[in-house]
């Protein structure tokens, strides 16, 4: 058997490994980060030259696609790991494991995108929840962290439940976990579909839509957003939904391309809604991290649209959405952590007079997420505005884009305390590692958004 | 002219090179030389785009064209023809004063308020150049950036509201556009090349939802009624230079996206809306006309008057005929340079006395007669009065208008009086009188930066309405071939 597809996994597995067996001897959080961090590129750089193609008989595909989903999650480790360098709720002691579970997801993640069996998805999808769910209670002695991954785990369990029944019931009508066996069976079926087959391919919508963050099953994440700690905040806010949403993007595809009216309406419903709530609630926050979260809901719904196209086209315009939304988010992140109680949003007032760099990376970034050009955020809207377009939902479209200006007013309303107020709040020193991390989110965001076409 | 030079690209993005130059600076007046410098040599390159311009044709010049996002069929392509020439050298002079009227002004984070003024020259003149949809749109949006900070750092007590106000409309209606932009890629062949688009004969039912998808994006920076109104916030509370910028450059460019693209792309709707599109321009007219005549802060009544005197252009525009368009067109130029220079005023007294209520003023006549010079002169103008630019303008739009409709030009006249009756009431408020004596002290004379400022858009003043065929030689071949190519007539002779 040819398992060359499964070069970059393995690799990353064995450094894994290798990461847990060294690492456990070493204290330093400098040396644990370089080693997780070459980790990444060594994975990254077999990701650019391994080669595609298919292993366990279609349930492990690598193509271009999964191939450009893994980079996003390797992106999306790399900058949280780099935020996290010297953040202090994650105690010295805990650094190795904090480290390793992020590690251990990413791993998940990677076989979330490649898998094309519903068993396979299944388990490496457990796999990436158990790690969030650690990874989110891991500040032991904060309340809000403890709560938050017991709420994560409890409402997350009830999820996979749904996705087990889904799959189990799938199953039952096609008599194969393997998506593309599905998909030609029930293109080949005839009649009106099997209601069995109805409660498969909704309990997996909404199983997957859960993980993804997407309204009406959105209420765990600002919660859970708040209480992690906020470099974890800031790694599930990307990689999680990416890796949900590829799955959703496989499944929706794969096995369910042959009658998209069974699920196409419950997609847009819960597309406009996750756009529409995840909007207003943000309107109003004056917590940031909570603002991120509801707006990361909102940006799932963006990529939704994505969904809507039958086609490569829209998938790839997600992936090009979710690793510009990478930087975006994580730099923001950064920002917040740089700042002297940075969640609350009255901590950014004349921060422009006091950390004029940090302002106006905040300020690019905030843009970039409300979608102006020049820079990348923008791209990103388009690219999945013009595949809705493509596809014949223009009203879905427009409601989108209007949803966007409204997202528009709370990005300012930072801003606002930024540039236009004069209060002068005493200096902190930034550390160079989020000097760094934002930078480098900053300058993607604008090299994306002048020449897009170095990705696509 | 050197072959090949890509005059567009340098003019477009000289001034994001000065932002950086400006960065590098640490001193306020090396500053401020630094985008003098910038804004200058910019308006000294920007000379050759009307010396040698070719006025015979209509077809875009100075073109410039490289793939830039290949697997969608995007271009960086830039060229001007008679519709645009006129606005790029607008926008470099009026960038100049900009500079030169804040010098003073702007104390506080000097670099950064040249930066952004820079970069909204950059913004502002790919609008104008830009041939490829995408290209435009992405200047049409980056454009708010720069503008939101201008009023919102440097403006006045209520900044913020407006800023944000100013964000919020122009973002609404320029989204709506996003929708038409995507939707012109997939029926017009899947390419963003302006020219190309225009030349396609769209179904009528895509062409009225095109018209309103461009329309809400148009319409709101024009501004048209009834989307005006965060104009008089933002200009009232813009600093100088913003205002002047908003209302010299901003507001133009909605008149001129229905010129480059209403017009050409959706010709049988607009003949169709040709009617509420006039009635609602001499609704903005009057009704703006109105509004200024009640308005008791100084800077908020020119920002009203904006409203009104746009509605003349939208007029001439909508009027589908020649001495309309060209009306509409040559009004833009003017209302640049009037409003202009109206906004150039008042923020030279603003500096003075720091009040902008008409009841704080008085008998300026007296104590500052060369600055009344000016204000008279510009005054008139506002008016329209005979041997000014704008006679010759509203002229040509009334005229056009009554090619085309005599039961909406009639109320449009009575909005020339009505002008004139707010200009002159505030001439009588602020210029005659008694001195109010609260402000006596701070009534200073202008001095010879100021009146350099104010001396070249008083030349064009005259300039164009002692020899309107100058300005108009640019633009009659380019308003010909659109009206022709509305009729479906230059189809053949363009491929």
């Amino acid at each position: 058997m040819d398992t060359s597809a499964l070069i970059p996994e393995m690799t990353f597995g064995a450094l894994i490994i290798l990461y847990f067996s060294i690492g456990l001897f070493i204290k330093g959080r400098y040396l644990l980060t370089a080693m997780a961090l070459g980790s990444c590129m060594i994975t990254v750089s077999f990701l650019i030259t391994a080669p595609y193609g298919q292993v366990f008989g279609g349930a492990f595909v690598a193509d271009p696609l999964s191939q450009s989903f893994k980079f996003v999650f390797h992106v999306c480790l790399a900058l949280s790991l780099l935020i996290s360098l010297r953040y202090g709720i994650i105690k010295d002691g805990q650094f190795f494991e904090y480290v390793l579970l992020m590690m251990l997801a990413t791993l998940a993640m990677m076989l979330v995108a490649s898998s094309r069996d519903l068993i396979p998805l299944f388990l490496s999808i457990e796999l990436m929840a158990l790690c969030s769910y650690l990874l989110t209670g891991l500040a032991r002695d904060d309340l809000r962290s403890n709560e938050a991954g017991l709420k994560y785990y409890l409402l997350g369990t009830l999820a996979s439940i749904t996705l087990l029944i889904g799959i189990s019931a799938l199953y039952l009508v096609t008599g194969t976990t393997d998506i593309k066996a599905i998909g030609e069976f029930l293109r080949a079926q005839s009649g009106a579909p099997n209601p069995y087959e109805y409660l498969g391919i909704i309990a997996v919508l909404i199983a997957l839509s859960f993980k993804a963050g997407a309204v009406p099953f959105h209420q765990w994440s600002p919660d859970v957003y708040e209480g992690a700690p906020t470099t974890v905040t800031a790694f599930m806010s990307v990689g999680p939904k990416a890796a949900s949403l590829s799955a959703l993007g496989a499944v929706l595809y794969g096995a369910f391309g042959g009658d998209p009216e069974v699920w196409v309406n419950t997609l847009i419903f819960i597309a406009v809604a996750t756009m529409a709530i995840g909007n207003i609630l943000a309107l109003r926050q004056d917590n940031l991290k909570r603002l991120l979260a509801y707006s990361s809901i909102a940006h799932v719904g963006y990529m939704m649209l994505g969904l809507l196209a039958p086609s490569q086209e829209g998938l790839s315009a997600i992936v090009l959405y979710m690793l510009i939304y990478a930087f975006m988010n994580i730099g923001a992140f950064a920002v917040v952590l740089s700042i002297q109680e940075g969640e609350g949003i009255n901590a950014y007032r004349g921060l422009a007079s006091t950390n004029p760099f940090m302002a106006l990376c905040m300020l690019i970034l905030l843009f970039s997420l409300a979608g102006i050009p020049p820079f990348a955020g923008f791209i990103a809207k388009f690219r999945v505005f013009m595949a809705a377009i493509h596809a014949g939902y223009t009203v879905v479209a427009l409601l989108g884009i209007l949803f966007s200006v409204l997202s528009a007013y709370y990005y300012l309303r930072i801003v606002v305390k930024m540039y236009f107020d004069t209060t002068e709040l005493p200096h902190s020193l930034v550390p160079i590692n989020l000097n760094i991390a934002t930078a480098t989110a900053v300058l993607a965001v604008c090299l994306l958004g002048i020449g897009p076409s170095l990705l696509i | 002219m050197v072959e090949g030079y890509p005059l567009l690209s340098v003019l477009t993005f000289l001034p994001l090179l000065g932002v950086v130059a400006l960065l590098l600076m640490s001193s306020a007046q090396a500053v401020r030389y630094t985008a003098l410098l910038f804004t200058l040599l910019e308006f000294v390159l920007s000379i050759p785009l009307l010396t040698d311009f070719d006025k015979a044709t209509h077809r875009f010049q100075f073109v410039e064209a490289y793939q830039w996002i290949p697997s969608l069929n995007i271009h960086y392509k830039m060229g001007v023809d008679g519709i645009s020439v006129l606005f790029i050298l607008l926008t470099t002079l009026l960038s100049v004063l900009s500079v030169t009227v804040s010098w003073r002004a702007i104390v506080q984070k000097v670099k950064e308020f040249y930066a952004m003024i820079l970069l909204m020259e950059t913004a502002m003149i790919g609008i104008f150049c830009a041939m490829d949809l995408f290209l435009f749109y992405i200047f049409w949006e980056a454009m708010l950036i720069p503008m939101f900070l201008l009023i919102g750092i440097w403006g006045s007590s209520n900044r913020v509201y407006a800023a944000v106000k100013f964000v919020l409309f122009t973002l609404a209606g320029s989204v709506l556009m996003l929708i038409g932009v995507i939707a012109l890629y997939f029926q017009g062949g899947k390419t963003f090349d302006i020219q190309q688009l225009s030349l396609m004969r769209y179904p009528i039912e895509f062409q009225y939802w095109l018209f309103f998808a461009f329309f809400a994006a148009f319409a709101v920076k024009v501004p048209m009624f009834p989307v005006h109104t965060w104009l008089p916030d933002a200009h009232t509370e813009a600093p100088t230079a913003g205002s002047v910028i908003l209302a010299g450059v901003l507001l133009k460019i909605g008149a001129y996206g229905f010129l480059r693209f209403s017009l050409p792309m959706c010709p049988d709707a607009t003949r169709e809306l040709m009617l509420p599109m006039q009635v609602l321009s001499v609704v903005a007219i009057i009704y703006g006309a109105f509004v200024t005549l009640m308005q008791t802060d100084f800077k908020r009544l020119i920002a009203y008057s904006s409203v009104s005197h746009m509605g003349f252009v939208t007029l001439g525009i909508f009027s589908l005929n020649q001495q309309g368009l060209e009306g509409g067109l040559l009004q833009m130029i003017n209302h640049g340079i009037v409003t202009g220079a109206i906004f150039l005023c008042i923020g030279m007294i603003y500096e003075r006395t720091h009040t902008r209520q008409i009841e704080d003023y008085g008998g300026l006549g007296r104590a500052a007669p060369v600055y009344v010079f000016f204000y008279t002169l510009f005054s008139l103008a506002a008016i329209g009065f005979p041997g000014t630019n704008s006679f010759i303008g509203e002229f040509l739009v009334l005229s056009g208008a009554f090619k085309s409709n005599y039961a909406v030009a009639i109320p449009a006249i009575f909005g020339i009086l009505l002008g004139t009756g707010y200009m002159v009431w505030l001439y009588y408020r602020v210029v005659l009188r008694d001195i109010n004596p609260a402000i006596k002290g701070h009534l200073q004379e202008i001095g010879g930066r100021e009146i350099l400022t104010l001396i070249p858009l008083l030349l064009l003043v005259f300039y164009i309405g002692l020899q309107p065929a100058v300005p108009l030689s640019f633009v009659q071949v380019s308003i010909k071939h659109l009206l022709l190519q509305m009729d479906g007539v230059a189809l053949m002779g363009l491929r």
